[in-house]
């Protein structure tokens, strides 16, 4: 049986006069999964999340979200969903309490009878249920950003989708943010997370796609993906002869030698421990011997490019 | 759950966030003190005017106080009012579309046309709170300052205390009615742009134009179909009897106003991109 995806695009384009701020991409976000969306500035992440919402019409291309049709079934899909795009926005004026009551007053399938209890269960969630009579104009950033995700959080959700959630959060909140969508992940709730930051990904996230320019340039489960780049075996000895040889011994070819170090690409399900033996048994004096594993980031900094300019 | 269906509780939390800012109140603080300002200065002249100078009324306010909300709101229906209704009319999505918080209610979902009338009915609130704080005030400054006795209307008849308090409240009425089409021109503007400012000013930019094309002789033929052309005919509200015809029609005009534009804000909202 096929796996059940909580998102699926197909083909989805999204053009800004003759620019393709989303150029065809089809996403794949199974159930229950954290899915990561990665992308440098520019790259297309949040319009992508305003089609998926609905929020603006795709140029081209069919988008599923939750098993239903967008934007034909938008209002059977939304009551699901919760939703932080491009930061959080309030009412400054208003008591963030207020502001999530207003939101929640808005939502035409909500029930008003648990509201007031809703609201503060959302607040707690966030840790802002002491600041929750504070006007939002006197909010930090951080504080803004944790209000957004108790309006996500309002109602049972089946799915967050959450554009750069931890953006502008000091290090402490950047944490609690991250065990917060740990712990939502735990209870089933699938996660659409959007980042420019791999760590971020990489510490979260099951699934990526990379977005590069509007397009997805790679997409899958996290491991294949770091997988693609090869696993390196690094030797440092002074028997650079009789260390090559043992190593074509064992089946490891093609290695590089730069003065003292041998480099070569291996299998990374690689023992390492009894090549060192094996190493030691053939009087090879070894300095230093360890596996590099490939990182998420040389493949990001491989598809996406190293500048830091912005694309387009 | 009927109070649902009817987007009761939606409506009921925009007048929360409308009379939670300052702006509002303001505004509101503002209107009350175009009476006072009226009232104080009649009383402080010892100057006294001529029958036919000034506005309308004004000789009327020295002898009997509950005239002054009438001359009030001869007052502030030509710009001051207007320029408070495209204040909240322009700002009624544009407004949200500026703070960004109109993505959240999109999403939450509240529906584009609930969202769409609930914003417009709301606006015909806060123009019916101005009208009437108006006319509020204005008896009570008035009372305060001048004597109150029976009123003398135009006509020459006389009316009670009590049933110069209907024509008050019919008044105030009938200047909301009056408002209520600029209402829908501006909440049209509001959902062409993502800058509250901007919007507001279009839509007292309309209501210029249309006093000055009310005001040009030879564009005479159109004068009827501006929403300004009743503005300054709720004096037939102080005739006895009360001539209702302005009143119809006025009523008929708005109407044709609220639904061209109604339906440009429709057609135009609905399928908007929100980008903001
Ligand atoms: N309203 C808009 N009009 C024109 N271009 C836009 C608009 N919004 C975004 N873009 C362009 O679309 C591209 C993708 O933007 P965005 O989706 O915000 O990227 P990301 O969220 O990945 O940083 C950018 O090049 C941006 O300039
Ligand atoms: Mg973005």
């Amino acid at each position: 049986m096929a796996q059940q995806l909580a998102i699926e695009t197909r083909g989805l384009t999204k053009r800004f006069g003759d620019q393709k701020a989303v150029n065809s991409i089809s996403l794949e976000v199974p159930s229950g999964s954290v899915f990561g969306f990665l992308g440098p500035n520019g790259s297309g992440k949040t319009t992508t999340i305003r089609m998926l919402l609905g929020l603006a019409e795709a140029t081209e291309g069919e988008i599923k979200l939750l098993g239903t049709e967008i934007p034909k079934d938008l209002e059977k899909a939304l009551p699901r969903v919760g939703a932080l795009v491009e930061g959080p926005a309030f009412y400054p004026f208003m008591s963030g309490r207020n502001n999530l009551l207003r939101i929640d007053a808005a939502d035409r399938f909500s029930d008003a009878s648990t509201r007031i209890q809703r609201v503060e269960a959302a607040l707690d969630r966030v840790g802002l249920h002491n600041a929750g009579n504070k006007k939002v104009h006197a909010y930090s950033l951080g504080m803004k950003q944790r209000l957004g995700l108790a309006n996500a959080l309002l109602k049972p959700r089946d799915i967050l989708v959450l554009d750069e959630p931890t953006n502008g959060l000091d290090p402490q909140g950047t944490r609690e943010v991250r065990n917060l969508i740990r712990s939502l992940s735990a209870e089933g709730i699938t996660i659409f997370l959007s980042s420019h930051l791999l760590s971020e990904i990489e510490m979260l996230c099951s699934h990526v796609a990379v977005m590069s320019a509007g397009k997805i340039i790679a997409q899958g489960l996290i491991e294949d993906l770091r997988n693609e780049e090869p696993t390196r075996l690094i030797l440092k000895t002074d028997d650079i002869d009789a260390a090559v040889e043992t190593l074509k011994a064992n089946g490891i070819g093609k290695a590089k030698i730069l003065g003292d170090q041998i480099t070569c690409e291996v299998d990374p399900a690689l023992d390492v421990a009894s090549l060192n033996a094996k190493l030691v048994s053939k009087k090879v004096s070894v300095k230093e011997i360890r596996l590099q594993r490939s990182s998420l980031e040389e493949k990001y900094v491989k598809l996406t490019g190293e500048g830091f300019e912005v694309v387009r | 759950m009927f109070a649902k269906a009817l987007g009761i509780r939606l409506f009921l939390s925009e007048l929360k966030v409308m009379f939670t800012r300052r702006r509002t109140w303001a505004m509101l603080a503002a209107i009350a003190l175009i009476p006072i300002l009226l009232a104080v200065a009649v009383a402080l002249s010892s100057a006294r005017l001529a029958p036919g100078e000034g506005p309308p009324f004004l000789v009327e306010v020295t002898q009997n106080g509950l005239f002054t909300g009438f001359t009030a709101m001869m007052l502030a229906m030509p710009l001051f009012l207007p320029l408070t209704v495209s204040v909240v009319a322009g700002d009624t999505i544009a407004g949200e579309a500026g703070l960004g918080t109109l993505r959240y209610l999109l999403i939450s979902p509240v529906g584009r046309v609930r969202l769409l009338v609930m914003k417009y009915l709301a606006s015909l609130v806060f123009i019916l709170a101005g009208t009437f704080t108006l006319m509020i005030v204005g008896a009570a400054i008035g009372a305060i300052l001048f004597p109150v006795g029976p009123v003398t209307l135009l006509s020459g008849f006389t009316i009670s205390i009590f049933e110069a308090f209907g024509r008050m409240a019919l008044v105030a009425l009938y200047t909301t009615v009056s408002l209520s089409g600029m209402a829908a021109v501006g909440l049209f503007i509001s959902t062409l742009t993502t800058v509250p400012v901007g919007a507001m000013t279009a839509t007292l930019v309309t209501s210029g134009v249309s006093n000055i094309l009310g005001s040009i002789p030879q564009l005479e033929w159109m004068h009827a179909w501006l929403f300004t052309y009743y503005w300054p005919y709720f004096a037939d509200l102080l005739r006895a009897p009360i001539e209702w015809g302005s009143m119809l029609n006025n009523i008929v005009l708005q109407l044709g106003w609220i639904a061209v534009f109604g339906a440009l804000a429709y057609g135009r909202f609905t399928t908007k991109d929100i980008l903001s």
